[in-house]
């Protein structure tokens, strides 16, 4: 097996002197989807953030495709990286959010395309084709006119899937893709990320949906407290927990 | 409540009494508003004609604004002049003012200490001492310094001279002046907005691998327009009027060619009248601009657009011409 999409190896995070994450590792294989559980307050969300460097960790190793995330080693020492070069490896990495978060002035064609233009400087005619290719993939090939104000909340969070797989990731993130949305919107979402995660998508999902990682998930997080408190295959883990934090949390969420 | 022969139950709408005497005192005021603004009265002045041996005497008819006399200045080469330095000034002023204040915005909301304080300070400033005083500075600019050297302090390296009496016009010193005052409250106005956008959409623009000057430009600022745009407008219509300020220092704009004229004449509410209808004239294009403005921003944070007025008119009378069709028996589409 070649080396992990993503390493994580003692990361620790504090805001205002409050430890959020205290000493994590995880490790996410190439083509694999991760699922992060938890109560709130965790540190799931966090962890997630500091893989793309949304948030700065404190301490601890953060690799993604074997580059160190925020830094490069020189000479024995860790220098920051520009901020170009940290949107560069950005770019890299698709992000789904919670709240969907898709730009409000701007068209969902439009929403799909301004990252290819800006950020990968493709042309507009090679922009629109490969953004029209993706909402058909999330079934929204109709809608591309329309403003993100005038979609339900699973077609937004959709367009905002095809929105980040725009970039080619070689790693996307979704940060509880399903919380913001109503009961029977949940479901059109899930499909298209079960359909992702088939296509060989290397994933990692911060998710309250027990189902989805039971599917889905080739490794379940169960995160408590800053801590990674049991991990393993969800068809063990989620059925025979055996830290009594887990069968707490399972028998809440159940 | 009665019902006819079919099923269908008559409403009866609420009367509303007030509204009818409410407009009828309304329509009365209006009424005297009119008489008193465009009925001729009696002058002091008497006129006599002799007909058939027989003289007969009445007081001349008047104006009480003298709308003659508007006219006659309305259009005039010196108010029209002062009517251009008008539009210029506000134009120029207001262009330094808000790419001023867009940039002390984004200068105050750095994480560069230095930046965000003397965006700080500047605002400070310019917002706290009086926009009178700040034209007298820069147009007397020159008594002060004479020769502007541009250079190294504290050294006698220089680069660039330029003689300010000459070079530097009153017009200058004004469009300056307003432009550097407005920009201290454009600043506020710019910051407002790009504090209203939502921090996901810059979460979301990052997470892309956008730079923090390409979220700015592409995310950021086209979503704050729809809320810094009002108060521009806002802003552009208060600077019109405050150019009038620049005949103070010697610039004879619009309400200092009116004034020019007065103290020539005497004349002076038919002038100020004069330049008060040019104000309300601008004014009026102005705020027709601000309004498609306004709908050209909102695109995509509202789902149906307002209607322009045009379209409420044309609206208007659609529902109007329908409740007539409705009475003659006529079924409306729904």
């Amino acid at each position: 097996m070649s080396e992990p999409m993503v390493k994580v190896r003692d990361v620790r995070k504090s805001y205002n002197g409050i430890e959020v994450l205290k000493g994590v590792d995880l490790s996410v294989a190439r083509g694999e989807v991760t699922c992060l559980i938890g109560p709130s307050g965790s540190g799931k969300s966090t962890l997630l953030r500091c893989i793309n460097h949304l948030e700065k960790h404190d301490s601890g190793e953060l690799r993604v495709d074997g580059e160190l995330v925020g830094y490069e080693a020189r000479n024995g020492k860790l220098y920051e990286l520009t901020d170009k070069r940290v949107c560069e490896n950005r770019s890299r990495i698709g992000m789904v959010f919670q709240r969907f978060n898709l730009f409000q002035h701007l068209s969902v064609l439009d929403n799909v395309t301004i990252g290819q233009m800006k950020v990968r400087g493709a042309s507009r005619e090679d922009a629109n084709k490969k953004a029209r290719e993706l909402l058909a993939r999330v079934g929204l090939q109709d809608k591309e006119k329309n403003y993100p104000s005038q979609l339900s909340g699973g077609q937004q969070q959709r367009v905002a899937i095809a929105r980040a797989l725009a970039m080619d990731p070689k790693l996307m993130l979704f940060d509880e893709p399903t919380s913001a949305l109503d009961p029977e919107l949940v479901g059109e979402v899930l499909e298209v990320m079960k359909d992702l995660a088939k296509s060989g998508m290397t994933m990692i999902v911060v998710t309250h949906e027990i189902g989805f990682a039971r599917e889905v998930a080739n490794t379940v997080y169960f995160l408590d407290g800053g801590i990674i408190e049991e991990s393993g295959d969800p068809r063990t883990i989620l059925v025979t927990p055996t830290s009594e934090r887990l069968k707490n949390f399972l028998s809440k969420v159940l | 409540m009665t019902t006819h022969g079919d099923d269908s139950i008559k409403v009866v709408p609420v009367r509303h009494y007030g509204q009818w005497v409410s407009v009828a005192v309304l329509g009365l005021l209006l009424a005297m508003l009119a008489h008193t603004l465009f009925f001729r009265v009696a002058s002091a002045k008497i006129t006599c004609k002799v007909a058939n041996a027989a003289t007969s005497c009445h007081h001349v008819m008047v104006w009480r604004y003298s709308w003659n006399v508007v006219g006659h200045y309305f259009f005039t080469s010196e108010i029209l002049h002062g009517l251009r330095i008008t539009l210029e000034l506000t134009v120029i002023a207001m262009v330094i003012g808000i790419v001023l204040g867009l940039l002390v915005a984004v200068m105050r909301m750095s994480r560069n200490r230095v930046l965000s304080t003397v965006a700080f300070v500047y605002t400070w400033f310019f917002r706290g001492t009086p926009v009178f005083v700040q034209l007298f500075f820069w147009s007397f600019l020159g008594a002060v310094y004479p020769r502007l050297t541009i250079g190294i302090p504290f050294s006698h390296i220089t680069y660039v001279h330029i003689n300010v009496n000459t070079s530097f016009t009153i017009f200058d010193a004004c469009a300056l002046g307003l432009g550097l005052n407005e920009g201290a409250y454009m600043s506020e106005i710019a910051r407002a907005g790009l504090i209203s956008v939502d921090e996901g959409q810059i979460e979301a623009a990052t997470s892309l691998g956008m730079t923090r000057r390409q979220t700015l430009r592409l995310v950021t600022i086209p979503q704050a327009m729809r809320v810094i745009i009002p108060p521009t407008g806002n802003e552009v219509i208060s600077m019109l009027k405050t150019t009038s300020l620049a005949s103070a220092v010697g610039l004879i704009e619009l309400l200092g060619a009116a004034t020019n004229i007065y103290s020539a004449n005497y004349e002076i509410i038919p002038l100020l009248i004069v330049a008060s209808l040019w104000y309300l004239v601008v004014t009026t294009i102005l705020s027709i601009g601000q309004f498609y403005l306004e709908r050209r921003f909102a695109r995509g944070a509202l789902r149906t657009p307002p209607p322009t007025p045009i379209q409420r008119l044309r609206g208007d009378v659609r529902g109007v011409a329908s409740k007539f069709r409705t009475r003659r028996g006529v079924e409306v589409p729904a």
